[in-house]
């Protein structure tokens, strides 16, 4: 079993925000924060990454769009949940369009309160996603020796 | 020993070593990067542990072939540097080098994927840029010491750095195009992980990621290990000047990546052409006059 914890590539989509929560998910890749010291790249193509980070809600436009992301990730994959929009739908929550959180389309692993949340808050929240994904991994490998064992 | 023993050693060598030797390059790569842009930067391993997570991520399968097609890229980069190791003619190691680069831009391509055709499309026009000087390598060395092999230059008094300076410097300017790096990252990225979304390497998941960046860890050490025979001749203190300016040339590289904003593609055909033309053809007129 290997320790693949120590390289999370994240794939991070912005919904229907007003786009704070967006600029410190970016933020984080800043001298500041430096999230690459914990080996997380910000990666753009799904099929490359592990941890789906999504801020702002869903609407009836970007739906089918969040769900195609989660499709091309390959297992295991963690999903994290930025800021109040994606939690629930925020301050948008009654509008029109919007369908609620990011819940309401794809199972979501991790809740990161706030508004917008701080860059503190995220690389918290990546943290405890890189803690599930290597045990996701763990259950993908039992998983794949058990069916292995089954033919 | 016997030669053909320290060949087949020094063979076996680059295919044992060589992945260890270009990750933690790649690693030193990143952490360099890192610092030049006032940041931490991640462990000196990460490429290691990167590559190990690529292994074990669930392959999404989009094209059955692709998979071969990435193994024969693998396996053309090895047999290169193999080549080159083993001492044998520099030419074949050229022509098997533009052989796995088909192989990968076919990789990209079989996909049908936008982002990878883009990609590929880009690799072809950076080929184009710098096969020319590629090609030019192994005729400048034989100018200098009357041989395609490496052997020959081992065997000779005098480095050929000193009858082909400006092979040399052609070669650097080329280098930047095959090891990815700002202002010539057209195809894939080194770094930013975002060009038009990864370009050639989008549609490659897992292993196959994996086995890609192997190959370039290859193709990195094989290209470094010119850049030393360039300063070799047959004395032993040789070998160390060889490994200084490997070391020089790298953080040359890496310098270059992370102060020059990318380019456009006639920018860097100009750019690659003329380094050429100008560097390596008057460094040929003289030999030639020479002679």
């Amino acid at each position: 079993m290997s320790n693949i914890a120590k390289s999370p590539w994240l794939i991070h989509y912005d919904g229907s925000s007003c786009n704070g929560c967006d600029i410190e998910v970016l933020a984080c890749l800043t001298p500041v924060y430096d999230v690459e010291r914990l080996g997380i790249i910000n990666t753009g193509n799904p099929m490359h990454s592990d941890i789906f980070l999504i801020t702002g809600g869903i609407n009836s436009q970007n739906v089918d769009v969040v769900k195609q992301i989660y499709d091309q990730i390959p297992k295991p994959k963690v999903v994290v949940a930025v800021g109040a929009c994606a939690c629930t739908g925020g301050i948008f929550k009654d509008c029109y369009n919007i369908k609620g959180g990011v819940d309401t389309v794809i199972p979501v692993d991790i809740y990161v309160p706030g508004c917008a949340a701080r860059p503190e808050a995220i690389i918290d929240g990546v943290v405890k996603a890189v803690g599930l994904f290597q045990q996701r991994y763990e259950e993908f490998e039992k998983k794949k020796r058990e069916d292995k064992q089954n033919g | 020993m016997s030669i053909i023993a320290i060949r087949i050693l020094s063979a076996a060598a680059f295919v044992i070593l060589a992945p260890l030797v270009g990750g933690l390059l790649d690693g030193v790569d990143r952490k360099i990067t890192a610092r030049m842009q006032g940041r931490v930067g991640p462990p000196i391993l990460q490429p290691f542990y990167d590559v190990i997570k690529l292994m074990n991520k669930q392959l999404l399968d989009v094209e059955r072939m692709q998979g071969l097609i990435i193994l024969s890229f693998l396996f053309f980069m090895i047999f290169t540097g193999a080549l080159f190791f083993a001492g044998v003619d520099m030419l074949l190691c050229m022509f098997a080098l533009s052989t796995a680069e088909m192989f990968l831009i076919l990789a990209a391509t079989i996909t049908h994927s936008p982002y990878s055709y883009i990609g590929s499309q880009r690799e072809l026009m950076q080929m184009f840029c710098y096969e020319p000087m590629i090609l030019l390598v192994p005729i400048g060395f034989y100018l200098a010491t009357g041989s395609f092999k490496a052997i020959g230059t081992i065997m000779s008094a005098t480095s050929p750095i000193i009858y082909t300076p400006g092979f040399f410097i052609a070669f650097i300017v080329v280098l930047t195009i095959k090891f990815r790096k700002s202002p010539f990252d057209f195809s894939t990225s080194h770094h930013a992980h975002q060009e038009v979304i990864k370009g050639i390497t989008t549609e490659m998941v897992g292993i196959r990621y994996a086995f890609m960046t192997i190959a370039e860890w290859y193709e990195t050490v094989f290209l470094l290990a010119i850049v030393g025979l360039y300063f070799v001749n047959q004395n032993w203190w040789s070998y160390l000047i060889g490994l200084a300016v490997i070391l020089a040339v790298y953080f040359f590289e890496i310098l270059i990546d992370n102060t020059s904003a990318r380019v456009k593609w006639g920018t860097m055909l100009r750019i690659s052409w003329a380094s050429t033309l100008i560097f390596c053809g008057i460094n040929l007129l003289i030999l030639d006059v020479m002679r």
